[in-house]
């Protein structure tokens, strides 16, 4: 059975081909913009887009990260390093030797199909997943993940706090050394 | 299918991680800066985390591993982009450029 289009149902497929067409949009502005800073506003769409779509596969907690590390964390750091490190000058476009945009084109290409094939020619039916008293599976909420954070993954959770350290100082150290005293 | 149950579907999230994969590959054969290359990388990233997270709602036995999964991806892939940030801070300071080409020193 297909929805009309006015149902809650067809607005929200709707919504959705709109996430899938902000993605693709905002990822090709990434890899295709002339100048950096435009390229990064792609990369924030595209996070924007991906943070939908992980809004629809049912974990709103993971969209919110999504939009709170990567469009407002990870994206304005690298504004900042490009209003630090690009000179006026370097916006020449890939100006380019014909074989590597045939091997750039081909070698994701080949990748791509691979894995549309894969993911096409597979049989996903699904796994029995581990039932609650009700007979529902169970939803996968944010006291789920903390409770999964805290007991199965745990060192894994302190071994990622101890590698953000290391980042934190590693990047410091590195972005300092040879600044001269003033 | 129609196209607005495309929602309801494992494939619609597998093509587009694949999709976001091959786009950041090209970008980072094709992008000539590492700013530019560390977009990229971000890309295919994220293409990862979609395909842990298709996966979790659709198929995964235990209803979090993926969300925990993508939430340690977004972890790695903040400090992946402090590091090479610095890096690239680092290497602009002694080039003057962030263009790869250029950055063609050896030291010796």
């Amino acid at each position: 059975m297909s929805p009309s289009l006015l149902t809650a149902e067809g607005l929200s497929g709707l919504l959705f081909l709109g996430f899938i067409a902000i993605t693709l949009l905002g990822a090709l502005i990434a890899t295709h913009a002339e100048r950096l800073i435009r390229s990064v506003a792609g990369l924030a769409l595209c996070f924007l887009g991906v943070a939908g779509l992980y809004y629809y596969l049912g974990s709103p907690f993971v969209a919110l990260m999504q939009l709170l590390i990567y469009v407002g964390a990870v994206c304005v750091t690298i504004i900042f390093a490009i209003m630090l490190a690009e000179n006026a000058g370097s916006a020449k476009a890939a100006t380019g030797k014909t074989f590597a945009a045939i091997f750039a084109v081909l070698c994701p290409g080949v990748l791509l199909a691979a894995l549309v094939e894969l993911a096409m020619k597979t049989d996903w039916s699904p796994v029995a997943r581990a039932t609650t008293a009700g007979g529902q599976a169970p939803a996968g909420s944010v006291a789920d993940i903390g409770i999964s954070l805290l007991t199965t993954n745990a060192v894994s959770f302190e071994l990622i706090s101890v590698v953000l350290l290391a980042a934190i100082v590693g990047s410091l150290v590195l972005a300092r050394s040879g600044r001269t005293k003033s | 299918m129609n196209a607005l149950q495309l929602s309801n579907e494992l494939n619609t999230y597998l093509i587009l991680g694949a999709l976001l994969f091959a786009i950041g590959v090209y970008g980072m054969v094709r992008r000539r800066t590492f700013i530019g290359m560390l977009i990229s990388a971000e890309l295919v990233l994220s293409g990862a985390s979609v395909n842990f997270m298709a996966f979790n709602h659709f198929q995964a036995p235990g209803p979090v591993t993926g969300q925990v999964f993508t939430l340690f991806i977004m972890a790695i892939a903040a400090a992946e982009a402090a590091i090479a940030l610095s890096i690239i801070i680092a290497v602009y300071r002694n080039y003057r450029s962030i263009d790869a080409d250029e950055v063609a020193d050896l030291k010796g």
